[in-house]
């Protein structure tokens, strides 16, 4: 075995640290690529979108004049179908996720289940649309409402819901179980006490990231039959609605039909108008500011309540 | 197996093992171990790692039912009702409500120090504040926290010393008052002085209640236990007054440990 010479050993850390050098780079190209695609796509539709952003467009209905046509009825029907898909998939969601990881014994059949909710999170958001299209709009009888809607929405997050609360209860340590097991709590009242709470933090996560998936889903939507123009707003509880006066119920407003913000962009794109093509554009950003909000509220949501848990 | 005492104990018994085995699937962990726990004392568990002692520990309080493929053999008479804990007709929760444990790292939950405290009394139903306030004092006192935390019981637990936090555990573990209190290594993650602090609660506490310690320190054995158990590859090996299994064990394993020669 030869001792290389200093001389060596220099050109041999020289040459490393081009190698070092040459990745950094690339994986700087790679990152300010990813960037600049999303800069440029918010950035062109804030612009072409500008004009039409102000108060009106927040308040109006869609209307046959792109400058007088607004979202209202858009972002109304997409936090309706939120509020729906939230109230049935986390509760569902987490339940299922507590089940698997505290309650069921390891075995073949719950090995085959988390194959299949793996699998469920992988399906095409179309062929949940048609399941919902028979399911809720025709056997149980829901229309094309808000109901069916949220509820088909909520089946394509459930994965993640399910997912993410699993893997929230996985990362808080065995021996917080065992020292609430051991003064006698029982698994239920370790799950309330414990394992929900520590949890809360991960599972809010992946419930926010679940909706901000939802909102953004045209293609479910458009299957079970949303109106692509509409001009009033689902019934708010304990008012008088239509002609007979007779007071809204407090859960009317989720058998009323609906619009959601994608479907509203993608109306307004397939009209010859081009001044529709502004209408578009704003309500993209719209929606944008939408999710990104949402995300930000995960990520401050799951700041402030990691700050007292820690083991 | 040597025994010394058991045929006349100076001590009524608190809990008997009889021919107790146990296995993890198909390891076999622990191999027929007869053993006596006196009350009101304490007895000390030492061996080298993998010796058992943590298993058979965590018997006494049903631990290992918390995870699928864990079986039993024999039994662990629990006095004066003559119960076998390990009986399948008895509840593991009925006898986790009587036998308390402490772990081996300190294990409080991200909550205050008051609910960590008063967890088992709620477990148990309790809510009526002046009672719980009352018990988790009592609790605290004699754990010998309560002067060092009487005045931030609404602070994070994790936030006191490891030395704190594990007496914190006691605490938690003492506030339901149990028969039986099962220690874990109690102070293998703690500092010399923690650990003196720890010992000398331990001291304290067997006026009250009977006390089951593994260590992997023989000092410790020594210093805080009245009756010593040396278990080596899953049996019990020998046991007796601590003062004789140190002075003059009858097994050629347990001097050889003792002395250091092994382990």
């Amino acid at each position: 075995m030869h001792t290389m010479t200093p001389g060596q050993i220099r050109a041999l850390i020289a040459r490393g640290k081009m190698r070092d050098t040459l990745f950094q780079a690339l994986g700087i190209i790679c990152l300010a690529i990813g960037l600049m695609v999303i800069f440029l796509l918010v950035g062109d539709m804030l612009m072409r979108g500008v004009e039409r952003l102000n108060i009106e467009f927040f308040t109006e209905f869609a209307s046959r004049r792109a400058a007088q046509s607004g979202i209202l009825s858009a972002w109304v029907g997409s936090l309706l179908v939120m509020l729906v898909t939230g109230a049935a998939a986390v509760p569902l969601g987490v339940a299922a996720g507590i089940y698997l990881e505290e309650y069921a014994r390891r075995s073949w059949v719950t090995d085959i289940i988390e194959i299949n909710i793996t699998n469920l999170a992988a399906v095409p958001s179309i062929v949940y649309g048609l399941l919902a299209l028979g399911i809720f709009v025709y056997t149980f009888g829901f229309g094309q409402s808000i109901l069916s809607a949220g509820l088909t929405l909520a089946l394509l997050i459930l994965p993640i819901v399910i997912v993410s609360t699993r893997e929230a209860i996985r990362s808080i340590p065995a021996m917080i179980r065992e020292g609430s097991m051991a003064v006698g709590a029982t698994r239920w009242q370790t799950c309330r006490y414990h394992i929900i709470p520590y949890a809360m933090p991960g599972i809010l996560t992946g419930v926010i990231i679940g909706l901000a998936r939802a909102i953004g889903e045209t293609a479910p939507i458009i299957t079970i039959g949303a109106l692509t123009f509409i001009a009033f707003l689902p019934p708010v509880p304990f008012t008088a609605t239509g002609m007979d006066g007779a007071s809204a119920g407090l859960f009317d407003w989720v058998m009323s039909p609906f619009t959601v913000m994608p479907i509203q962009i993608f109306n307004w794109t397939s009209r010859p108008d081009p001044a529709f093509e502004v209408n578009a554009a704003a309500a993209g950003f719209v929606l944008m500011g939408m999710v990104l909000s949402m995300n930000a509220l995960a990520i401050w949501l799951r700041y402030r309540m990691r700050k007292t848990i820690k083991w | 197996m040597q025994t010394q005492d058991i045929t006349q104990p100076q001590h009524p018994l608190k809990a008997e093992a009889r021919n107790l085995s146990f296995y993890y699937g198909a390891v076999k962990a622990l191999k027929g171990i007869n053993m006596p726990i006196h009350d009101k004392k304490v007895t000390a568990l030492i061996g080298p790692s993998g010796c058992g002692k943590s298993t058979y520990l965590r018997s006494f309080n049903r631990m290992h039912d918390l995870y699928p493929g864990n079986r039993y053999e024999g039994e662990i008479r629990f006095f004066p009702d003559n119960t076998n804990l390990l009986s399948a007709d008895v509840d593991p929760i009925e006898v986790r409500m009587r036998v308390g444990m402490v772990f081996q790292k300190p294990n409080p939950f991200p909550k205050s120090i008051f609910e960590n405290v008063a967890y088992g009394l709620r477990v148990r139903g309790l809510s009526n504040k002046r009672l719980l306030d009352e018990k988790v004092e009592q609790a605290l006192r004699s754990a010998a926290l309560w002067d060092e935390v009487k005045d931030r019981l609404q602070a994070l637990a994790p936030t006191l010393s490891g030395g704190q936090q594990q007496r914190l555990c006691i605490a938690r573990a003492l506030a339901t008052d149990p028969e039986l209190l099962l220690f874990d290594e109690p102070t293998s993650a703690l500092d010399p002085i923690a650990t003196g602090a720890i010992e000398e609660l331990v001291h304290e506490l067997k006026k009250r209640v009977t006390i089951l310690i593994v260590t992997h320190n023989m000092q410790q054995a020594a210093r805080v236990s009245d009756y010593t158990a040396y278990m080596y590859l899953g049996e019990m090996i020998e046991f007796g007054n601590t003062d004789e299994i140190f002075m003059k064990p009858n097994d050629r394993r347990t001097e050889d440990y003792i002395t250091g020669r092994m382990g």
